[in-house]
């Protein structure tokens, strides 16, 4: 095998082990920071010795043996190795090349307890995505760095400061119990839904789409209904995620120009990702009686998901369903999006009454997307003159290249409008 | 990347033999960890060719053959379709996989189509917005 295939044979390896053994190793010496530079080293270890010894039989059980023998050798250096230990070494040394089938029963506990961890309140927002994507996806700080367009050492030093955070502050290797639980799972689903959007709608940068980001974050958002199969707000979070990535390949034109949902070809929509979405989203709604704000945001989604066209789109519930969200997060980007639905469902006069009203909220001053909806019902409503005022405003406003030629192009059409209106 | 994993038939498979109690317990457990290692979008298992068909095509006529096939090695017995992050990676998961039937057997890795592949997503207009966006972060590194 050519050495550059034996990389990406333990990169693979490597990422699909490496949760299961930083695991075993966190519950050994008792912090996640030190297990993970353990297990690293064993990595090390294995970059130097397959190629030139070949890949063993086993892959993940030697990496496994690698790191446990470090493990044990980092307590006996800090003198932390008592008679459990001893027994452990001695055990290990017997059953060196055994799979570690027992493990098998607390993976689960462990990838768990990894991902509370990673996005534990103690460390700094950007040090979670970063420490989620290291521990439970296996990536690389250079991965990491690509992905967010940053410098490797900047990743590395988010990773560094999470870790020396979490040692400092003595998190323990466990899984939060009972209400904890739920106190502590909306910042997970945060940090997963970040590091999706974030493949999903770099709007103002010069990329539109990271799929791999997207992948990464759905993998994640799998996992943990696997894990949690009892909260709704996973199931809602994976549903969410399916169904916006169900439409990732119609959301960019042939120039890497975004495509509005009402222009996207529907053809393109990825038939199964909707499919997984509808089921996790069935399973979110059986769960309990009140829905949460992403399971309601996927229910929304699934409305697009199942319509053939814009005007076969059941608006009502769109509009209903926003309502619904904005019961649990009251912010005026969602009203917009109702207002949005409602101008769908009962004509533009209505949405453009709600829209009004938004006018003067602070949190959408700079919004482009505020103008660029009243100026699309102003439109609806033939009132081209004002319509062609809001594009122009919205163009003014908007970050993106590609949206503010849209913008212009729509204010231009307004004027052709004016006066074919008026020379009638 | 998404991968179809196929496991291909046998003689026995062919012959409707049904797996042991032990394979389906392996399979079921390998099912298990695919998908709460979150790769697993899809898995089905096929019936005998017996029970198919095939339409052949020649211009414009259409004829439907009967199975069962011949060729019993190139028959498709059952397939998943997984996401992963590469080839390798699926290489290393077929690795953990029981062997799927009762003698020799086969598993054939083919990747799917992405958008990416057609160019679609990764315009030269993107390429070149990416380029000169390192080159701003190198410049900012140095």
């Amino acid at each position: 095998m050519a050495a550059t295939d034996i990389q990406k044979t333990i990169s693979a390896v490597w990422r699909i082990e490496s949760a299961r053994i930083v695991g075993s190793i966190a519950r050994m010496v008792g912090d996640v920071g030190t297990a993970e530079e353990l297990a690293q080293d064993a990595l090390v270890a294995a970059v130097e010795q397959w190629p030139r010894d070949g890949i063993p039989d086993n892959p993940g059980a030697w990496l496994m043996t690698a790191a446990k023998r470090r493990a044990i050798d980092h307590l006996r250096r800090n003198d932390l190795i008592d008679r459990k230990h001893v027994e452990l070494a001695h055990e290990l040394d017997l059953h060196a090349t055994h799979d570690d089938t027992d493990v098998d029963t607390s993976i689960d506990d462990d990838r768990l307890r990894l991902i509370f961890i990673a996005c534990h309140p103690v460390v700094p927002a950007d040090g979670r995505i970063a420490l989620t994507l290291r521990l439970l996806g296996g990536l690389t700080t250079q991965e990491i760095a690509r992905a967010f367009l940053a410098t490797e050492p900047a990743i590395a030093q988010r990773i560094v400061r999470a870790k020396k955070t979490l040692t400092d502050a003595n998190v323990p290797f466990e899984t939060p119990g009972g209400e904890a639980i739920a106190e502590r799972l909306p910042a997970v689903l945060e940090v997963i839904y970040l590091i999706f959007n974030e493949g999903y709608s770099a709007t103002a940068g010069e990329h539109l789409l990271r799929p791999e980001l997207c992948e990464e974050a759905l993998r994640l958002g799998r996992m943990l209904t696997q894990l949690l199969p009892k909260e709704a707000e996973v199931a809602g979070l994976a549903a969410l995620m399916e169904l916006q990535a169900s439409r990732l390949r119609a959301r960019v034109d042939a120039h890497g120009a975004p495509v509005l949902l009402a222009d996207q070809d529907r053809s393109r929509w990825d038939r199964l990702l909707i499919r997984r979405g509808i089921v996790a989203l069935e399973r979110a709604e059986r769960l309990v009686p009140q829905r949460g704000r992403y399971t309601l945001q996927a229910a929304i989604a699934a409305c697009h998901a199942q319509a053939l066209s814009v005007e076969a789109t059941d608006w009502p519930r769109i509009a209903q369903l926003y309502w619904e969200l904005l019961g649990i997060d009251p912010s005026p980007v969602i009203e917009l999006n109702r207002a949005v639905a409602v101008a769908m469902a009962y004509g533009a006069e209505l949405g453009l009454q709600i829209v009004d009203q938004l006018r003067d909220e602070p949190a959408l001053r700079d919004y482009a997307l505020l103008a660029g909806v009243r100026g699309d019902l102003l439109e609806r409503l033939g009132r081209h003159a004002e319509a062609r005022a809001e594009f122009e405003s919205a163009a003014a406003q908007s970050l993106n290249e590609k949206e503010r030629e849209l913008l212009l192009a729509r204010a231009r059409k307004q004027t052709d409008k004016g006066l074919s209106i008026s020379s009638v | 990347m998404r991968f179809i994993v196929m496991v291909k038939a046998t003689k026995d498979s062919e012959a409707g033999v049904m797996p042991s109690q032990k394979l389906l317990e392996d399979m079921g457990k390998y099912n298990e960890e695919l998908v709460k290692a979150g790769i697993m979008l899809a898995g089905e298992g096929l019936k005998p060719s017996s029970q198919g068909v095939r339409v052949k095509f020649s211009g414009t006529k259409r004829s439907v053959v009967d199975g069962p096939f011949a060729e019993t090695k190139e028959l498709v017995a059952g397939f998943w379709i997984w996401q992963v992050k590469s080839l390798e990676e699926a290489i290393e998961w077929v690795k953990r996989c029981p062997n799927p039937m009762l003698g020799d057997s086969e598993i054939e890795i083919r990747p799917i189509f992405e958008a990416e592949d057609f160019g679609e997503n990764f315009t030269p207009e993107e390429r070149e917005r990416e380029a000169k966006l390192r080159e701003q972060l190198e410049r900012k590194k140095n």
